[in-house]
């Protein structure tokens, strides 16, 4: 036993009030089996995650965030992303790394008067995204109000029947692309941001799932893919960003992105092409020509939940 | 000659550590058959709750009730509870350091212990929150992206942690001194209790801070919940800790506890009045002024559009906190032969304070939700097996925790 300068020789035996042990062998021998077989019975309760590990690489697990990522590191991680969706979804996708343009803001701005609320835009965000056709998932959601109000606590989303009715008008929600977005201030590892052009964008590898980003938004713009999505391989929509509508891991949070596949690329928003009415209206903001600009500065615009302080990128109106 | 001495000391602590650390191991795993039935009994309970949470990894959270209204559910609402344990556990301290109540002094590491358990919950609870528990790294500072200062959420993880290093600290320490058979020196725990009694009100202020910061959720966004939530604590923490020292002392035969049981009702008797008064105060604010704000109250109380599943949950809380808070108020609650009244007087209070901080708020901030949807929440089977598997968890290792106490607590030390 080690002898100290403070003149505490062995512990054990100073301490009295330790109780006396006999057998000590036989009674450690009994200890470390049932160790053993706790452990033992631990590694058989968590098996399933092996089968979860399988679906994940080492190369995705140690991917860092996005905007540190070198040019040849983002090249390698879409062509893993590219090869995966070929593996799981049997689809050749191309997946581009899209970013914003100079002097763009862009902004969306509704007609109310017009919308019917046909729902095409539900739908074709539902195509174009790449969401679970189990769930039917969009980032569009369509509140069907009675005239004469804006509480959307008298409006219902799950209106059924011709449209448009006589007493009713509808409002469109998704992600309004706030200028001071409550889901980027709360989310604890910077998994979702703001871009130049306006668009708050989400890198699907490295949110954790936390959801509070969810809890934070006051449009219920944000979702959270609770399990893998589901897509027919004849159904993905090949064209696909990074940070929009590659088809999302699970786990992770998603959001409307203003489709940046596209409008980045100088086309509209699939919720605005597919409108059959003509209400939706999206520009770049900067730009004095652009329709957009016309809107704002002419029709008595409002935004939703302004005491909110959200400062959102879009717009209603009525005619 | 003091440097050699420092060194000579050293190297005993690198060889006598480890077999603290052993004994204290040892000493833990001895125990009654009852003992070794409980144990057996929480592990398999853990076991349960590991399999479902490995399950949920595997096939996603779609097998939780969670939707993307009520995003928050069973998991978030038993973490904002036992956050609130961990901070209970002050009611023990500030008696015993700062009021220098000798007896209480002398079994205080009973609440330590307490928060180590509670805090060890709180972070499996959030993990098995989370979608993506591989990319648990991502919230490590530096090596992660640490949105610090401006989530909330980063604070939480600093708050709860540090508690965690304090608590751990404090006990092994004196444990430790303890088992060197030393006296301990004040200069090496005293400071950091004097901490840890600011930093357990730091911990359910910034959990508070979570949901009264968001702007799009009016039920949560409210001044008032940093008090209540601690007001609630300080009930639900010290009606575990009477309960725990009633068992303590008859299955360990440990003295000197029914002062320190009689300053912990006294304390309950004041706080539990002072939560209820925080509730009447925000019930009346939201329904008296009425508007939309109050769709959300009114979904909890009454039902709103004719779905009421919290309904029966609010009103069983409020049933059990007021009768807690009479049984409390009455002074026969302290007669030694009341024991299984004030048992049963803590057992109300401490499940009401976990209806009220859960099923009673975390999820009536999403209902109605921001876009005035009425989607339900009842946790699935899978939420409850998870959950029930961390309870077992932090009881596991609570009992052993107090198991590597109970020579020091058998015969306090003169300090």
């Amino acid at each position: 036993m080690t002898t100290t300068e403070s003149g505490s020789s062995d512990p054990d035996q100073r301490n009295r009030s330790l109780p006396v042990i006999e057998n000590f062998s036989r009674r450690a021998a009994v200890k470390g089996a049932f160790a053993t077989l706790g452990a033992g019975a631990f590694v058989a309760a968590v098996s399933p995650l092996r089968q979860a590990s399988k679906n994940s690489s080492a190369a995705e697990f140690l991917q860092t965030h996005y905007t540190e990522l070198s040019p040849e590191q983002k090249e390698g991680v879409l062509a893993r992303l590219e090869a995966e969706a070929k593996e799981e979804y049997d689809a050749d996708v191309t997946i581009a790394d899209d970013r914003p343009i100079p002097g763009t803001k862009f902004v969306y701005a509704i007609n109310l008067s017009v919308c019917n609320g046909n729902g095409k835009c539900v739908e074709a965000c539902h195509k174009e995204n790449n969401h679970d056709r189990d769930t039917n998932q969009s980032y569009i959601r369509v509140l069907e109000m009675p005239k004469g109000t804006l509480d959307m606590e008298q409006g219902t989303t799950s209106y059924s029947g011709v449209v448009p009715k006589g007493d009713k008008f509808y409002l469109p929600v998704q992600c309004q692309q706030c200028d001071e977005p409550p889901c980027v201030d709360v989310c604890p590892v910077k998994a979702t941001w703001k871009e130049e052009d306006g668009i708050v964008v989400v890198d699907y590898n490295w949110c954790i799932g936390c959801r509070y980003c969810e809890a934070a938004c006051p449009y219920h713009a944000r979702r959270f893919n609770w399990k893998k999505p589901e897509v027919p391989a004849d159904e993905v929509n090949p064209d696909q960003s990074y940070l929009s509508n590659r088809i999302r891991p699970t786990g992770v949070v998603e959001k409307c992105t203003y489709c940046l596949h596209r409008t980045r690329r100088g086309r509209l928003p699939a919720c605005l092409e597919a409108c059959p009415t003509g209400a939706r209206v999206f520009g770049n903001i900067l730009d004095p020509s652009s329709n957009i600009r016309w809107i704002l500065e002419n029709k008595r615009v409002y935004i939703l939940k302004e005491e909110l302080g959200t400062k959102p990128a879009f717009f209603y109106y009525f005619d | 000659m003091s440097s050699i001495t420092a060194a000579t000391e050293n190297r005993s602590h690198v060889s006598s550590y480890p077999k603290f650390i052993g004994r204290s191991l040892w000493l833990a795993t001895e125990g009654s058959f009852a003992f070794y039935a409980w144990m057996t009994m929480l592990t398999a309970v853990f076991l349960v709750g590991a399999n479902a949470w490995a399950n949920q990894v595997a096939g996603g959270m779609i097998g939780t009730n969670m939707t993307d209204q009520v995003s928050w559910g069973l998991y978030i609402a038993n973490f904002t509870f036992m956050v609130g344990l961990a901070a209970g556990g002050v009611m023990m301290v500030i008696p015993a350091y700062l009021y220098h109540d000798r007896k209480m002094h002398d079994v205080v590491i009973i609440g330590e212990l307490l928060a180590i358990a509670a805090i060890v919950m709180c972070l499996m609870f959030v993990v098995a929150d989370l979608g993506r528990p591989d990319r648990f790294w991502h919230l490590f500072p530096i090596i992660g992206k640490f949105n610090f200062p401006i989530s909330m959420l980063t604070w939480d993880v600093i708050v709860l942690n540090g508690y965690l290093l304090l608590n751990l600290h404090i006990c092994g320490y004196l444990l430790y001194m303890r088992f060197l058979g030393r006296e301990p020196n004040p200069a090496w725990y005293i400071p950091f209790v004097m901490v840890s009694i600011v930093w357990a009100i730091s911990i359910h202020t910034v959990t508070a801070f979570l949901y009264c910061g968001l702007g799009g959720r009016p039920f949560w966004n409210t001044a008032l919940l940093a008090p209540r939530f601690l007001a609630s604590a300080f009930v639900s923490g010290p009606a575990f800790i009477i309960v725990a020292m009633v068992l303590i002392k008859k299955l360990a035969g440990v003295g000197g506890l029914d002062q320190p049981i009689a300053t912990l009702t006294k304390i309950i008797r004041v706080t539990i009045l002072v939560n209820l008064l925080m509730v009447a105060s925000e019930l009346f604010t939201e329904f008296y002024t009425g508007g939309s704000h109050v769709s959300a109250a009114k979904y909890l109380f009454f039902g709103l559009h004719g779905k009421t599943a919290l309904v029966p949950w609010t009103w069983t809380a409020i049933g059990l906190n007021v009768t807690a808070a009479l049984l409390f108020l009455w002074p026969g609650l302290l007669q030694f032969r009341r024991r299984p009244l004030l048992i049963a007087a803590c057992c109300m209070a401490f499940v009401g304070a976990w209806i009220e901080k859960g099923m009673g708020l975390i999820i009536p901030g999403f209902v109605p939700s921001t876009l005035h949807e009425i989607v339900e929440y009842i946790p699935s089977q899978l939420e409850w097996k998870v959950t029930v598997g961390i309870w077992a968890f932090g009881l596991m290792i609570f009992t052993i925790a107090i198991k590597t106490a109970l020579p020091t607590l058998k015969q306090p030390a003169d300090r």
